[in-house]
């Protein structure tokens, strides 16, 4: 790194790519991946949606892993992101589930409302 | 029965048919047979969907699609793009490409856990990828590594540390800028910036949710310190314990070393700065610094007397700071918004936030961040969603087994540094633990004081010897053969191990149980002289017993009683010999009446 210019080039190139502009209909996919999420089941998760996307043969999707939101209770968490950063957060999935949200909310546009974190929030889960 | 690959559900109530949704009916028919999907998918009208206002209304299966207002002359698009390609016609779906219809929030801060939270600390954890190092600078990650080198001179950068009022994080909450101003006036050739990931204590986990979530901020401030005191090294050390962690901020230094924003030359400043992990086999006692930098430097992770400090005489004899992970996770963001910023943050001498990872009897399990001088109220109700299961809240600890416990009468303190060491605790790293009326706080204490006995190093005899004198005497406490005296002789203890020991670990320890004899001493002596424990924990002092009127003869307790304790015939309330007894707890979970009692 030798400016300081090099490192703005950066930051606007990915800039860009995370928030494309708006008439590009490319969504993220977001699992969080760290110790909580992983013990939770996050794996089979991205796994399932990784696979799921394939067998649909969508591939303008980014599925990417993040850290610990902070509610390790709900695990695994997923976040479908769209392009001007407003997102669902979906909690408690499983592999089942992940396999839902591509179906109804990456395919077909609609959230599933009885999987995000504000319907699930007050379900114990079990726990 | 013929099977139909799609369902394509039509309203048929008297609104829908008002906007003519027979003849959308129709339609569709017609089009189907085109295209030759008759037998594929079958049109169903249905009754009232209750959205006569959006009408005529379309549900097709299996993906559930709703399309609203749909018109005749839209049939068309609707059988070739969705039923003949697969595509979903977004302009007619219910809630539009997206919600823009509703209004609805889906995203985490529709709940109350998020929205009442202030994240500075965990800004990026849960939102960019941490293997990424493009993300992060995305989202103007390595931009106040730039700006201070590139626009600041060291004394600069120590002195908007030292105005912004951060403290560490770690849990004694010496000032960050002050530290690094010792650092600084300490010539020497060779200096060093440590980073304390050796989070261990029972209930804490933000350091390695930072570390796993958030890697390159960590690698981002510690250059910051290392430009400000004039060093150029660091290492993290890092419990092997979080391996997930290890990896990630591996992978993140060996990519910010790809990208020239650690090794030589950083933004062509001629600022040198190299980086490197190392890993603690995980004993408590390295999260001393002391010990943490004897252990870096491979001896037995063992303290030594202070002065001097790290600051004078630190890693390799030279001049050191060493801070926690989440007090550097705060430096870029003070750095690039101000210290003004941050100082009005908080309370008047804890500035910022704090991360705390809450857990036991929680409802929301997990890390949270909030400003410092938030009541504990507010935490453990409004954010963390209070207590499962309908219990009583009793108690919190703060600080882990450094700390102490705050009981419900005090649940309106602001939570800030001095608030805290007012009420015999400490802030500590931030691990909260939530205890309900079914806690014995005698018996926490005990956990807490077997974790400080475990974990003494073993290097100075107040701790070594006495942390296991003072665990006797509470393991005599709460099984039942407490003596009057008992209690007198724990406080003798407590406060000379506090005032001998020769670092945090020994001085802390006895903590637990000076703020539970401190709020709690009536239990105490409810152990001590009524041989009673009344969150019913304690084992020897419990009786397990069958209540007769619930009892239904069923003699599942008898069947799996482990000792042969329990003895009865049908239409005689069963029976349990105290002598007999282990107090496992079998029958009480195995009996389908509720018909045994803990006493």
């Amino acid at each position: 790194m030798n400016s300081l210019e090099e490192l703005n080039a950066i930051r606007d190139k990915k800039k860009d790519e995370l928030s494309q502009r708006k008439d590009s209909q490319n969504l993220r996919i977001v699992v969080g991946m760290a110790s909580c999420g992983i013990a939770a089941g996050a794996k089979p998760v991205m796994d399932a949606i990784i696979e799921e996307l394939n067998t649909r043969g969508i591939n303008d999707i980014k599925v990417s892993m993040t850290g610990c939101m902070g509610i390790c209770r709900l695990e695994p968490i997923v976040e479908v992101i769209y392009p001007d950063e407003t997102r669902v957060t979906y909690a408690n999935i499983d592999a089942e589930k992940a396999k839902r949200i591509v179906a109804e909310n990456i395919v077909n546009g609609q959230v599933c409302t009885d999987l995000t974190i504000e319907a699930v929030q007050n379900d114990d889960g079990g726990k | 029965m013929q099977l139909f690959r799609s369902h394509i559900l039509v309203c048929g109530g008297s609104s829908c048919t008002a906007s003519k949704s027979e003849q959308i009916i129709k339609e569709f028919d017609s089009h189907l047979k085109a295209n030759g999907l008759e037998n594929e998918v079958q049109v169903v009208k249905t009754g009232c969907f209750g959205l006569c206002a959006q009408g005529p209304n379309i549900v097709i299966y299996p993906e559930g699609a709703n399309y609203f207002r749909v018109k005749v002359e839209d049939v068309k698009e609707i059988v070739e793009e969705h039923l003949v390609k697969g595509k979903i016609v977004k302009r007619l779906l219910a809630t539009g490409d997206k919600n823009e219809n509703t209004n609805e929030d889906y995203s985490a801060n529709s709940i109350e856990f998020f929205a009442r939270q202030m994240r500075i600390a965990l800004r990026n954890c849960g939102v960019i990828n941490p293997e990424d190092i493009e993300e992060y600078i995305a989202y103007d990650g390595y931009q106040a590594l730039g700006k201070v080198l590139t626009t600041m001179t060291p004394a600069e950068v120590i002195e908007l540390v030292k105005k912004s009022g951060l403290r560490g994080r770690g849990g004694g909450g010496f000032p960050t800028g002050l530290k690094w101003s010792f650092a600084a006036g300490n010539e020497a050739p060779k200096k060093y910036v440590l980073c304390n990931a050796d989070e261990g204590d029972p209930g804490a986990f933000m350091d390695r949710s930072i570390l796993e979530g958030d890697p390159h901020s960590i690698i981002e401030a510690m250059a910051i310190a290392a430009y400000a005191i004039g060093s150029d090294e660091g290492a993290v050390y890092v419990r092997a314990e979080y391996p997930i962690a290890v990896k990630r901020l591996q992978i993140a230094i060996d990519q910010a070393k790809k990208l020239g924003l650690i090794g030589k030359d950083i933004f062509g400043t001629g600022f040198n700065f190299d980086l490197s992990i190392r890993l603690g086999a995980g004993a408590f006692v390295c999260g001393e610094e002391t010990a943490l930098m004897t252990s870096i430097e491979g001896h037995r992770g063992e303290p030594r007397p202070r002065p001097p400090f790290p600051a004078a005489k630190g890693l390799w004899q030279s001049p050191t700071v060493l801070n926690n992970v989440e007090t550097y996770a705060n430096v870029p963001q003070i750095i690039l918004n101000g210290a003004e910023w941050f100082s009005n943050i908080g309370t008047e001498r804890s500035k910022g936030t704090k991360v705390f990872a809450i857990s036991g009897k929680i409802k929301n399990t997990g890390l949270l961040e909030v400003p410092m001088g938030t009541t504990l109220r507010e935490v453990i109700f409004d954010i963390a969603g209070g207590i499962p299961n309908g219990k009583a809240f009793k108690a919190a600890q703060t600080g882990g087994p450094s700390g102490g416990c705050i009981p419900a009468s005090l649940i309106d303190t602001p939570i800030d540094y001095d608030s805290l060491v007012a009420l015999g605790s400490i802030m500590g790293s931030g691990g909260l633990i939530v205890m309900d009326e079914d806690n014995c706080m005698v018996d926490i204490a005990k956990f807490f004081l077997e974790f400080t006995v475990e974990e003494s190093c073993g290097k100075c005899p107040p701790c070594r010897i006495g942390t296991k004198r003072m665990l006797e005497i509470l393991e005599k406490i709460t099984s039942g053969k407490g003596e009057e005296g008992d209690i007198e002789k724990l406080e003798i203890l407590a406060n000379s191990i506090r005032m001998s020991s020769l670092c945090g670990l020994g001085q802390t320890a006895p903590n637990p149980v000076l703020s539970t004899l401190k709020y709690f001493r009536d239990e105490y002596e409810e152990h001590v002289f009524e041989k009673k424990c009344r969150a019913k924990v304690c084992k020897e002092m419990l009786k397990y017993i069958v209540i007769d009127d619930k009892c239904k003869f069923c003699g599942i307790c008898a069947k799996n009683c482990p000792t042969n304790a329990i003895s009865g015939e049908p239409k005689v309330p069963y029976l349990i010999d105290q002598d007999k007894c282990i107090k496992c707890g079998l029958c009480e979970t195995k009996c389908p009446f509720d018909a045994i009692e803990r006493k």
